[in-house]
């Protein structure tokens, strides 16, 4: 057997070791506003430039569905809202988690700034799907297993949203809520699973599934530029509103005096 | 899509399409604002406590 040195195991690699420390770093309120200040931009002009190219790409450039016609052009707009809704949703039961358990500040700025954006994005799925439902099933509205999880989505968020501000104490308000968003992700595996478990008129997956997309390139490619331009405009006001967060909770600190006073 | 007719209409579906890109562009404009607005009144609030003004 190969003969272990003393401290070989416990010394980190020094890759680990950085990584530590700059999460380290990034629990301090005032290094993350400075950081996310640096990245805004870039995130921005970012979403700026995929959106411009997905919205191109979708509306113009794809060509019409054999079945849909151009009635499936919305798929750009909802198929992304859709996966976002779910994805923020985990990132602020995530983010919730971290801060009940290590009472980490930055998580729950982060879990409480997820709430609004996600919402936004659930009402976004709903009113799409909507509108993509009238002239394909000839109705606006089902109340099938697919659409009734994601309405049940919009009012986790908003439940989160009404819980979060009731409570005066942040302390307690981030416990109470993070708890809410941790009983909510129950819902998630039921969103996704949905059209699989149910008989539904919703569609099945066209993208993540077995033998890969069953949707053409010139359609692909557009839903995925959509999906990273919500993904990034995600992020961007993520960072504009946990900047915010950040200032109001550490008022009295004498950074936050100085940067406020300063312009 | 060939004309800009052709995209206007969108094969007939074009209240429904235009409508969704509607709501969505609102949805977004709305995000980009509203937190946009919400610093600017934190910062001023702020800025008027820590020069000890009553608020």
């Amino acid at each position: 057997m190969k003969r272990v040195q003393r401290g070989e195991v416990a010394i980190p690699t020094s890759i680990t070791r950085r990584l530590w420390a700059f999460f380290h770093r990034l629990a301090s309120p005032r290094y993350f506003y400075e950081l996310a200040g640096k990245l805004v931009p870039w995130l921005g002009w970012g979403t700026v430039l995929l959106l411009a190219a997905g919205l191109y790409g979708g509306l113009w450039f794809a060509p019409a569905d054999y079945q849909q016609g151009d009635a499936y052009r919305i798929i750009f707009i909802h198929v992304p809202a859709a996966w976002m809704s779910l994805f923020v949703y985990v990132l602020m039961a995530g983010a919730g988690f971290i801060g009940l358990v290590w009472r980490i500040k930055i998580a729950d700025v982060v879990a409480k700034t997820c709430a609004p954006i996600g919402a936004s994005f659930a009402f976004l799925t709903l009113c799409t799907g909507s509108l993509w439902g009238k002239p394909m099933w000839g109705t606006y509205w089902v109340w099938d297993a697919r659409l009734t999880s994601e309405l049940i989505l919009l009012f986790l968020y908003l439940g989160y949203i009404a819980l979060e501000s009731a409570i005066e104490d942040r302390r307690t308000a981030a416990r109470a809520s993070s708890v809410l968003a941790l009983v909510g992700v129950v819902n998630i595996p039921i969103i996704h699973y949905s059209v699989d478990w149910w008989h539904t008129l919703h569609q099945g997956p066209t993208v993540f599934k077995l033998g890969g997309p069953s949707i053409s390139l010139d359609m692909l490619v557009p839903l995925l530029l959509m999906t990273l331009a919500f993904k990034l405009f995600f992020f961007t006001m993520l960072l504009v509103r946990a900047r915010t967060e950040v200032l109001e909770r550490e008022a009295n600190s004498a950074w936050v005096r100085e940067t406020v006073t300063s312009q | 899509m060939t004309s800009f007719h052709e995209f206007i209409h969108m094969g007939g579906f074009a209240f429904y399409v235009w409508t969704s890109y509607a709501i969505f562009a609102l949805i977004f404009a709305w995000n980009v604002f509203q937190p946009l607005f919400h610093q600017r009144r934190v910062r001023e609030r702020l800025a008027r406590r820590s020069r000890g003004m009553p608020r």
